[in-house]
Formats: structure tokens, sequence, C-alpha cells
């Protein structure tokens, strides 16, 4: 191709700034390898994370021209305006270093989000059976290719607005866990999920199922949180 | 009541008067888009809502519901683009309510009672 293009990257802690570089363009490029390219070749002080490179770990989610993405999984040629390409780190997240966030408190609300299998079967207790096409195991299944990237929680204005807001990866976990039949504290998680930091902080704008690369949708499975919710303060369980 | 159950119940309240509002305010379009034809007088408008038990009644639901409706979610709008802590909110949105509801019955009786 031949052709340079002007790559801003957001280099320092969150009070940084972009810096440009030149990285000429190739074909079928993604944005991982513009980052990599300008590692490599122009500046190796610039952190950022990566593992798998084909979109199976969800390490390498960034901010690619002011939207979150995989960079991994993301060509040049479908996000660069004109010659021009802008790489920062995934908002909502703290900032380590140029485009590396702490991930810490959003895997922490997966964990207040009571998003861990609790089951009460050992392994000395026969198989548990579950009909595969019954409603919940169908919920379940939807929403359980989760690898917990953070580019929901990066593109959800609630979290921007509520800091303490659980997120949508969170509540994704947790809508799957109340709707699988082998676990045994749907009521416990059903509490831990309600209020306004859990689901009905949820305006259900959708920008978390907008922009899932794996096409999930926890806007979805808020929504069913919420029923459940109200179903169970109903009964008196909350 | 724990925070949770609060949070429930009132997410109900918005959920139940939402519905009530989404077919009030169908009913008042079409009653507006019907009445406007060849023009519009207040007299006309008051003949026709003067003693009339159904559009008072229909109003006074459709009132209810906004007075229901509006103080849950304003609430969190002023929480969360405002950084009202959470009983100032719920004050302020509280009060809005109840002035918006009295100045709704009060156009109410004017129209229909008066």
């Amino acid at each position: 191709m031949g052709a340079v293009m002007k790559v801003k990257v957001w280099r320092g802690r969150e009070d940084g700034g972009f810096q440009s570089y030149e990285v000429p363009r190739e074909e079928s490029q993604t944005v991982l390898d513009v980052v990599t390219y300008i590692q490599r070749r122009l500046d190796p002080t610039l952190a950022y994370r990566y593992a798998c490179r084909v979109g199976m770990c969800g390490s390498c989610a960034m901010t690619v021209n002011g939207v979150a993405r995989w960079t991994c999984r993301t060509h040049v040629s479908r996000v660069v305006k004109g010659d021009t390409l802008e790489v920062a780190p995934l908002s909502n997240m703290p900032v380590i270093k140029d485009l590396a966030v702490d991930m810490a408190e959003f895997f922490d609300k997966w964990a207040r989000a009571k998003g861990r299998f609790a089951g009460a079967e050992t392994r000395r207790d026969e198989f548990a059976r579950v009909e595969p096409k019954s409603p919940a195991r169908r919920e379940a299944d939807a929403g359980i290719e989760c690898i917990g990237c953070g580019v929901c929680y990066a593109s959800c204005d609630v979290v921007t607005w509520r800091p303490d807001f659980l997120g949508p990866a969170a509540l994704n976990r947790a809508w799957t866990l109340v709707n699988d039949a082998r676990d045994v504290e749907r009521r416990e998680r059903l509490a831990a999920v309600a209020g306004d930091a859990g689901c009905h902080a949820c305006h259900t704008q959708g920008s978390c199922t907008e922009r899932c690369p794996k096409q999930l949708e926890p806007t979805r499975a808020i929504s069913g949180l919420k029923r459940l919710v109200a179903k169970a303060a109903r009964r008196g369980e909350l | 009541m724990t925070s949770a159950a609060r949070e429930a119940r009132l997410w109900y309240w918005q959920r139940m008067s939402a519905m009530v509002l989404a077919l009030c305010v169908l009913v008042h379009i079409a009653t507006i888009v019907y009445a406007v034809r060849g023009g519009l007088t207040a007299a006309e408008i008051l003949s026709r809502t003067r003693g009339s038990i159904a559009f008072g009644a229909f109003y006074v639901i459709f009132l209810l519901a906004c007075a229901v409706h509006v103080p849950i979610g304003l609430a969190a709008i002023l929480e969360e683009w405002f950084s009202l802590p959470r009983r100032a909110a719920r004050v302020v949105s509280g009060v809005f309510a109840a002035i918006m509801l009295g100045f709704g019955l009060a156009a109410l009786e004017g129209v229909v009672f008066a």
C-alpha cells in the first residue's frame, strides 16, 4: 500500500496526553498491529496489553477513535478516519500507563455481584441433569461466552455517572448464574444485584449490547434481573 | 425495608406508571388531533370539558401516573448529572412532583369544574 498514517496514542496516566506517530499502512492491518509496530520500531516505552491476538483472551481492548474495541479484531481500514487513527486506554477504569488500565475494580464488581457459582453437590453426587432447551438454560447460554474484556463496562455511561454501579459484565454474569439450575445462592445473588448500584441503575441505553465484541446482550440480562428482583421483592426475599 | 427492596419497589412503580402513561399519552394525542380539526377556540374547548366526569377522571389518572413516574426518574437524573446526594435528590424530586400535581389539579379544576 505504501501509504503512511498518523496515529495519535495516549501516553502517561490520567493527566497524560496524545503523542503522534507515523505508521506505514499494510494490507489487513489491525489496530493491534499498529500499536505493536509503534512499540517495537518507534518507541519501546509504550505500555499496552495483549495476549492471544485472535479474539479469545479479551486483554487488548482499547478506545479506538472514541469507541471501545478489541484492537486485535479491528481492521484499520474499518475505523481509520482519513489517514488518522486515535488510540486511547479504555474509559471508566484508572490508567496505569499509556494504554494499560487497572481492571481490579472491574473484576471486584463481579465478586460483589456474586459472580461465583455456588453448588450444593460434591464429586460423589450424580451429574446434574440440565435440559439444554429449557428457557432458563437458554438464557444462561446466551450470556455465558463473556471473556471479561471490559468493552461493555468502558462503554457504559451509567458507570461513568455512578462509579459504584456494578456494570454490564458483572450483571450479565449474575444473570447466567441465576438461570443455572445447579446454583444454590440465587436469593443472595438477587439481593446483591438489586438497588441503585445494581440492575436498577441501568437506563437501558444499550451501549454494552451495541459494542460487545461477542454480540452478547447485557441489556437483556439486566432487564431479566430487574424482573426477577421485582418478584423477589414482592415475596419479601430482599 | 432494605435499600435493595426499596429500589425494586420504586422500579416496579415506575414501570407500572409508565404503562398507564403510555396509554394516556396516546389517548391525549388522539384527542388533540381530533379536537383541532378546523381550528380551536377556548370556548369550544370549555364547552366540551366543563362538567365532563369522563374528561376529569381521565386527566386525574394521567396526573397521578405522572406524579408517581416523574419523581423516580428525576431523582436518578439529579443524582447522576448533578451529583446530588440520594436524600437531597429524593426530596427535590418529591417537591417537584407535588408542585406539578398541584398545578395539574388546579388546571383541571379550571377546565372541568369551574
